[in-house]
């Protein structure tokens, strides 16, 4: 078990290395000077040198890449062109935010896509599972950001039951478990659950429908089961493949909070990559996306290894 | 969500080569599917606004009138409203059909070209040919697809051109994988083999065999992005990064008028809900498309 997450965590090292590759290119892609926006328009040639040497760009490509790379591992990402302070205490910081609001849509979303799954999947063909069904396709098409404007209309603009914007008084410095503050986290982390949701309930469908069609179930049945306890054992085969999948929509959630973020004003990683592209900071957007990038590698990685201790079918190799 | 898709696209491969009217088959499935045939309905009507929107517009969708500012749906002259800067709602939506659509689809058409002959490609040569291709797909999988297009859109800037690019980019691996994994399952195939054997070319083997097999099962799994390329692409816009005003957009629309929410909610929330049912349209038709060319359905 312990050679094969090794081996797991070695494989994922190149590409890792491809990320950070993307990534760093993601700058010398961007069109202009990366200095641009901190220059004053009539800056020296003398200044221009000097700020030019200070964030490395007066080297050779590899070079930078090696440096930076070299840097990043042991946690420095460089410095902010626009605020100045370093990119990995903006980027920790904007993470724990974007968790919170993630892992919070995400149980909401595991918890209602499980249950329109199971509903559909044990319901098949009949007008419950189409009206499932159709939730579900309705979870996946809708557009998000427009879903959460739509929420906000509701229940902040027309009943005033719950706040719009932001993260409660005192900001995300300030967070803490309770009412205060949570109902700032009810509306984005509904709108952020909707995706989640529907993938969910469309995987856990076809998997309880095509248990409940298999030879074992007939037998247990057959062996004079109640449905309770038939139920049990639908779970048990239900459950890795689930898991999973929820792992992974967690990732998605974690890199797609951006549009979601943007709407609600939620200081996490997608106000941050906001912000970093608006004022075109790109040491900082570099920062972002690398740590973001990182974090969905690993995510997949224990997943994969959750799903092979859950499942013994899969064999570890 | 994926490894889900590339087994229904491999169970496609199968069923593909089995029954002699296939097509038929397919057609007659689709034509009893109503959900898929209403989709289809509402699909032509956007393609239809799409095409031919500045003939069928009641009103110029550029003219703005300071008088005439956010006016409420219903009202005299403007059936769903006014816009930020006093133009026809109901003519900007008409009209933004046309880009909207355009920058939904025209990327999936990109990645399926790319994407398939890249996975055929992959999958039929295989060995180191198979490792360069995958192993490079791998690390563009490493991330998240919103992540992703908003970072290269992000560093490239904002603008048409560059938003396509980005969403192009976004969706060459899905299709890359899907491609690669049902051309390496007809590699294997008796067929593959006696054409093989009997002489023909990696060129003529693809073109003859593999093509016919593996088009129609990508093709499918390929329409199936065409939703979340329309919600990314409207959302590029949505965040300032794809089309620019004054142009009509979904996306751009929303994003200008969300400081109305206050004062004309549901004026501002028009935008969205064409972005809504244009993805839930043709996710509808895509799964209809798929469950009628599974014959095991």
């Amino acid at each position: 078990m312990i050679l094969f997450i090794l081996r797991r965590l070695l494989l994922a090292i190149p590409i890792m290395i491809g990320v950070a590759l993307v990534c760093f290119s993601l700058v010398h892609l961007a069109p202009g000077d990366p200095l641009v926006s901190v220059l004053p328009p009539d800056a020296s040639a003398d200044l221009q040198k000097q700020l030019r040497t200070l964030y490395g760009f007066d080297r050779s490509l590899p070079e930078q890449f090696v440096g930076w790379i070299s840097r990043a591992v042991t946690g420095d990402l460089g410095t902010s062109i626009a605020s100045s302070r370093p990119v990995t205490a903006e980027v920790m910081k904007a993470v724990k935010n974007t968790l919170i609001l993630a892992a919070f849509a995400t149980m909401i979303g595991f918890f209602f896509g499980s249950l329109f799954g199971f509903v559909a999947g044990y319901f098949r063909d009949t007008f419950v599972d189409k009206a499932a069904s159709f939730l579900s396709v309705m979870g996946v098409s809708v557009p998000h950001y427009w879903l959460g404007m739509v929420l906000v209309i509701v229940f902040s603009a027309q009943l005033g039951w719950l706040p719009a914007t932001g993260m409660g008084s005192g900001g995300s410095a300030n967070w803490a478990w309770d009412w205060e503050h949570m109902q700032h986290l009810i509306l984005p982390a509904i709108t952020m659950s909707v995706i989640p949701m529907g993938i969910i309930a469309r995987t856990v469908r076809a998997l309880v429908a095509d248990i409940l069609s298999q030879e074992f179930v007939v037998g247990l049945r057959a062996k004079g089961l109640t449905d309770v306890d038939v139920f049990r054992h639908v779970v048990k085969n239900v459950a890795p493949t689930a898991l999973a999948v929820m792992g992974l929509q967690l990732g998605y959630l974690l890199g797609g909070s951006i549009l979601i973020e943007t709407v609600f004003a939620w200081p996490g990683t997608g106000f941050l990559l906001n912000s970093a592209i608006f004022q075109r900071d790109l040491p900082l957007l570099q920062g972002t996306i690398l740590v973001l990038a990182i974090f969905f590698v690993l995510l997949n990685v224990l997943v994969d290894i959750l799903q092979t201790t859950l499942d013994p079918r899969i064999t570890r190799g | 969500m994926n490894t889900f898709s590339i087994a229904t696209a491999e169970k496609n491969v199968l069923a593909v080569e089995q029954s002699p009217g296939y097509w038929s088959g397919v057609f007659r499935r689709f034509s009893e599917d109503r959900i898929a045939l209403f989709a289809g309905f509402v699909v032509l009507i956007l393609v239809v606004l799409a095409l031919f929107g500045p003939w069928l517009v009641p009103a110029d969708p550029y003219q703005s009138s300071m008088l005439k500012r956010l006016k409420p749906i219903g009202t005299e002259g403007f059936p769903l409203g006014t816009d930020e800067l006093g133009r026809d709602m109901l003519s900007r939506l008409m009209i933004g059909a046309r880009l909207s659509l355009f920058m939904g689809i025209t990327p999936v058409l990109f990645a399926f070209a790319i994407g398939a002959t890249l996975g055929i490609i992959a999958g039929h040569a295989g060995g180191w040919i198979n490792s360069i291709i995958m192993r490079t797909i791998d690390v563009f999988y490493a991330f998240p697809s919103v992540l992703l297009a908003i970072a290269l859109s992000g560093a490239l800037g904002a603008g048409i051109g560059n938003a396509l690019l980005s969403l192009t980019l976004v969706f060459v691996p899905p299709i890359c994988r899907v491609a690669e994994s049902v051309t390496s399952q007809i590699r294997g195939r008796d067929f593959v083999e006696a054409a093989r054997a009997s002489g023909a070319n990696a060129f003529a083997i693809i073109r003859v065999h593999v093509l016919g097999n593996v088009l129609g099962p990508i093709f499918v799994y390929s329409t199936s992005l065409i939703a979340v390329s329309m919600i990314l692409a409207s959302g590029l816009s949505f965040l300032g990064l794809g089309v620019k005003p004054p142009e009509p957009e979904w996306g751009l629309m929303l994003n200008t008028l969300r400081t109305a929410i206050y004062t004309q909610p549901w004026v501002a929330a028009l935008p969205g809900l064409m972005i809504f049912i244009t993805s839930m349209s043709f996710n509808m038709l895509s799964d209809g498309l798929r469950s009628a060319m599974d014959v095991k359905q």
